[in-house]
């Protein structure tokens, strides 16, 4: 049995409020290991894209499914679980909450599972070590750098198996030679996992990593 | 449940609540002290009046012994004896014991103090008392014979007060008579905190001058009679100047006694709850607000909304929980603190000052914790909500102020409010409590603060166009287009500014009527008054002597009496007095007295109890029948809250047959130095009267009352102060959230070249204005409510009126000191914000 796509997308369209159409039938299938790097202009609707696909946002019309589970027609509630059960986030400003330890970090999407939570941490202290932050699991997020804050994001967003992960920008915060460190590791984490990823990003070097670069405009996505 | 309501994930809440509080523990310590302060003084206050009260009602207990039913007399005077055998014969009444009860004093010689002790001497037949109320009966030591007529039995308490040991003699006055006794035993049954004295009744009537009268008829009722039908079989042998009291009928006159003021007491410390409430919200909403990416990012990850809220509502809980536990502790202290200083009943002169002991009532406890647990919850409902809606899209790109200066805050939620609180404040008095009233406060309070977004944008609007420096155009612009932000920090200030001006108020008020009162209550020179003459005082003979006294130019004698109307309510007090109408302080219009009638002035409280009205007929139980009066007027009287009469001087004698006289206002000749005229005057009264008479000026009397007046509106002083305080808590800690959370907005303006001093100074404005916002709205507000408590809470508490007097240099200094407080704490607050590193605070996430 074939496992079913990391992502459909299909005749999607959204508007924003006051009119302006961002696209419509927009459609996109990611396969389970796939990485799909989404360019564009800035204000084109990228984030939007990332939101409708992530349920955070609802569209005007078109479907999404989400490892075979579709998103439209649920509830808020329904969406959350899909969400924390199936995704994973890398944002651009890492957003690591800073009174939580980094193993706590890590081990977030798991907990918010109810998982069990001494199984949660040591899942995490083995992601920590696999981000390149070894025995750091009893640290706060102040003690790091941009970089190594990006670390612990990836390791977040892959803790709970996703079957896809949404990047945002990953690497906008981020120093070339250190964007350029975390993009290797977040390929290599990802490909490891076999997760689909949708990255978002304005950076060449970023979407060289993706097996396909696709550009969003008015009338959709188109490859670049 | 619905699944939109479970709660979160217990590991990952636990490591968000600890999370949060061990990064900011001082806003989690303001938090719960805020609680607390409120739950502990709402809990010392229940603890002192309950304890109090319970203290007085086995006082009362302890005195009536355990007779199932008793006919009091309606006044001092007594009934006639003749009762008592009809009684005993009533279907349904299994034993009936008499009984003789006066006040008496042993006398200040036997007791070697400057005071005679005043003690309730009664008068029991023993073998008829053993059957009804054994407790009340002495026995000697020795078991001699308890009928010895020399004999005397004493409460401990008695004991004390008269320093007496057994076998000792003491002499006791009563009805203008001295007697002796030898204290034969101790009451061992009637605990330690009752001045009792018992004597057979036959020598009671016949050594005070009580031949052919009672006071009291004890009874116990046959076992299985039904109790109605017996009281009504007694009821109808009751002449007119008996009462048949219940148990029940007891307990509500002791406990109508201080009720109001109890209530009264309990409502201010909810008060200082609530606004410890809104200190909570506050901090909660900071709280949330500066954690709006966070709770975005929980939301992204998978957190669903509803457990969101119970997240949110659950740290309120915890803070709740730990200013409980810590409220009911200090709550403790308090009152026994409370009961050391003030006496049991907070400086409130209604309980007397009988000994008190502080029981922990666990039951009161947990109500109490429960409030408080309630109102945490209740602060942390809106930010919760509110962060749940947000879109977690949005939020987690927008770390800082997500408010629209568009948005114009809307002002009706506000007026509903205010005028729902209106309405509230025309309602009747429940259950003879003006818990409307206390309904329309809180309405008031509430709308006060719901519109305060509102209220601010109106109040800056007019600044806008103002040609300001850098620092203060910037600090009006934050305020006037985030006026929610600014009501956040304002509605703590404005709740505590408004609840102290109200109070202030109607104390100012209340305080200022008073002292009108007794200048025209006290026209005369020297006073006098006869203490514990409810069965004696001044006869004709003496009367006589004391207006011939050189020195006197006009006397003037009165006689009060305690008048019992009803079984469940306090007796009220029949006063005769000459020509009433020119000496009292009548309020409202007088009606002509038709011919024939006789015309008797009922004070304010007398209208509200009683339901009664100038033009109305009223019949007073006197001298054994229903005597008829027609109320000719109504007059101001603060000093009896459950009611007087007054009745002209002959009026009183030929309805009473009461020639005795127990005051006197004296006028003295010129050139009379007043010292000399009491010495003159207490000789004139002999030595028995003379240990019981009181004499006072005016001078005197009116600082002993406007004392009292202070003392027992001390609590509600120092209530007064710590809804202040917390309110300034409340400004500094959201000042230093608010300020905090702007960090970033801050390192951008050092950016572009704003100096330091200017965004103190910017800071410094934007806390004056909000101090002076909050003034103008807790004024208004405040006032407000001083005429719902003037106008409503105090007629339908205490069934009295006052004109209103508003302390303007109070005010001043107040918004002054508001002012500044507010300035001087967000400059304190920016001092630590401004010192981050600028380019850190720009790059900061969170």
């Amino acid at each position: 049995m074939t496992s079913p796509p990391a992502l459909t997308v299909h005749q999607l369209a959204k508007s924003v409020p006051g009119g302006r159409r961002l696209f419509h039938n927009l459609d996109l299938t990611v396969a389970p290991g796939e990485i799909v790097a989404i360019m564009g202009e800035s204000g084109i609707g990228k984030s939007t894209l990332l939101n409708l696909v992530a349920g955070l946002d609802s569209a005007d019309a078109g479907t999404i499914s989400i490892a075979g589970q579709a998103l439209d027609d649920r509830q808020d509630d329904a969406r959350t679980i899909i969400r924390r059960d199936h995704v994973g986030f890398v944002f651009q400003a890492f957003h690591i909450l800073p009174h939580l330890t980094l193993a706590q970090n890590i081990a977030l999407p798991l907990v918010l599972a109810r998982a069990d939570t001494a199984a949660s941490l040591a899942r995490a202290i083995t992601m920590l070590a696999n981000v390149g932050l070894p025995g750091r699991g009893g640290d706060y997020p102040a003690q790091l750098s941009g970089g190594e804050l990006q670390r612990i994001a990836i390791a977040r967003a892959l803790i709970h198996d996703p079957a896809l992960i949404l990047a945002d920008e990953p690497t906008g915060n981020l120093d070339p030679e250190t964007a350029e460190r975390i993009l290797s590791l977040l390929t290599t984490q990802v490909r490891a996992s076999s997760a689909g990823l949708v990255l978002v990003t304005h950076s060449d070097c970023a979407a060289a990593i993706a097996d396909r670069v696709l550009v969003l405009g008015p009338t959709g996505l188109t490859p670049r | 449940m619905t699944a939109a309501w479970q709660p979160p994930p217990t590991t990952a809440a636990r490591w968000m609540v600890i999370g949060e509080w061990r990064a900011h523990p001082a806003r989690l310590v303001i938090g719960a002290l805020a609680i607390a302060v409120g739950v502990a003084l709402g809990f010392a206050v229940h603890l002192v009046n309950q304890t109090a009260l319970a203290s007085f009602d086995r006082a009362v207990r302890t005195v009536n012994g355990a007779a199932d039913l008793q006919i009091r007399a309606a006044t001092p005077a007594g009934f006639a004896e003749s009762l008592y055998p009809r009684i005993a014969r009533t279907p349904g009444v299994a034993a009936a014991s008499p009984v003789v009860e006066i006040v008496a004093f042993a006398s200040a010689s036997t007791t070697g103090t400057a005071n005679p002790a005043p003690m309730t001497l009664l008068g029991l037949d023993v073998l008829r008392a053993a059957a009804v109320t054994p407790s009340l009966i002495g026995l000697p030591p020795d078991r001699s014979s308890p009928f010895d007529p020399d004999a005397i039995f004493l409460s401990r308490a008695a004991l004390t007060a008269a320093k007496k040991n057994l076998g000792d003699r003491i002499t006791l006055t009563a009805a203008n008579t001295s007697r002796s006794f030898t204290i034969a035993g101790i009451l061992a049954n009637t605990g330690n905190d009752q001045a009792i004295a018992v004597i057979d009744i036959a020598d009671a009537q016949w050594r005070f001058a009580q031949l052919g009268k009672l006071q009291r008829i004890d009874i116990r009722l046959a076992q299985g009679m039904n109790r109605a039908a017996a009281m009504a079989a007694i009821n109808a042998r009751l002449p007119a100047d008996a009462r048949l009291v219940s148990p029940e009928n007891a307990q509500a006159s002791s406990d109508s006694l201080s009720r109001a003021y109890r209530v009264n007491l309990e409502m201010l410390a909810m008060v200082a709850l609530l606004t410890g409430g809104f200190l909570v919200y506050s901090a909660q909403s900071l709280s949330v607000a500066r954690r709006r990416p966070q709770f975005a990012l929980l939301r992204v990850l998978g957190l669903r909304p509803g457990a969101l809220t119970v997240q949110i509502v659950l740290e309120g809980a915890i803070v709740g929980l730990i200013g409980a536990g810590l409220g009911i502790a200090i709550g403790y202290g308090l009152a026994d603190l409370a009961v050391t200083l003030l006496g049991g009943d907070l400086g409130g002169g209604l309980l007397g000052r009988g000994e008190v002991h502080l029981d922990f009532s666990a039951p009161a406890a947990l109500v109490f914790a429960m409030i408080g647990i309630a109102v945490a919850i209740a602060s942390s409902l809106v930010p919760a909500l509110e962060a749940a809606r947000a879109k977690p899209a949005i939020a987690l790109k927008n770390a800082g102020d997500t408010t629209d200066p568009r948005h114009r805050p809307a002002g009706w939620p506000g007026l509903v409010l205010l005028g729902l609180g209106g309405l509230a404040a025309l309602g009747p008095p429940i259950a003879e409590l003006p818990l409307l009233g206390y309904a329309a406060m809180a309405l008031l309070l509430a709308g006060g603060v719901a519109a305060m977004p509102f209220l601010a944008r109106a109040l800056l609007a007019p600044l806008q166009n103002l040609s300001l420096p850098a620092p203060l155009d910037l600090a009006l612009k934050r305020l006037w287009g985030a006026p929610q932000q600014a009501a956040v920090a304002l509605c703590g200030i404005v709740a505590s500014t408004s609840l102290m001006v109200a109070m202030a108020v109607m104390v100012s008020s209340f305080r200022g009527s008073v002292d009108d009162w007794l200048v025209q209550i006290l026209p005369s020179d020297v006073y006098l008054h006869i203490e514990g003459a409810e069965t004696a005082g001044l006869d004709p003979t003496a009367q006589a002597r004391l207006a011939a006294t050189p020195g006197v130019a006009k006397i003037r004698f009165l006689r009060q009496i305690p008048l019992r109307l009803a079984a469940d309510r306090a007796p009220v007090i029949l006063t005769g007095q000459p020509d009433p109408a020119a000496s009292i302080p009548l309020i409202g219009r007088t009606i002509p007295v038709p011919a024939g009638e006789v015309a008797a002035y009922i004070s304010e409280p007398m209208v509200w109890l009683y339901n009664l009205k100038p033009g109305d007929r009223m019949n007073l139980p006197l001298g054994g029948k229903s005597r008829p009066v027609f109320i000719a007027g109504v007059w101001r009287d603060y000093a009896r809250q459950f009611g007087a009469i007054t009745l002209a001087d002959r009026d009183f004698t030929a309805l009473t047959g009461d020639r005795t006289r127990s005051e006197a206002a004296i006028d003295t000749a010129p050139g009379t130095d007043p010292a000399k005229l009491i010495t003159a005057l207490r000789q004139r009264l002999g030595p028995v009267i003379g240990a019981q008479a009181m004499f006072a000026e005016p001078r005197q009397m009116r600082a002993v009352a406007l004392s009292i007046f202070d003392r027992s509106f001390a609590i509600t002083y120092a209530l007064e102060a710590i809804a202040i305080v917390i309110g300034l808590v409340g400004v500094a800690a959201t000042f230093s959230a608010q300020t905090l959370a702007r960090t970033r907005e801050f390192g951008m303006l050092r950016h572009i070249g704003v100096r330091r001093g200017q965004i103190m100074t910017m800071l410094a404005a934007e806390g004056a204005l909000l101090g002076i916002i909050g003034v103008i709205a807790g004024l208004a507000l405040g006032v407000l409510m001083s005429q719902v408590l003037i106008h409503v809470v105090n007629p339908q508490s205490f069934h009295w009126t006052m004109d209103t007097r508003i302390p303007w240099p109070l005010f001043a200094g107040l918004a002054a000191a508001l002012t500044a407080a507010a300035a001087g704490t967000a400059a304190l607050a920016g001092r630590r914000a401004v010192s981050a590193d600028a380019i850190r605070a720009v790059r900061e996430d969170w």
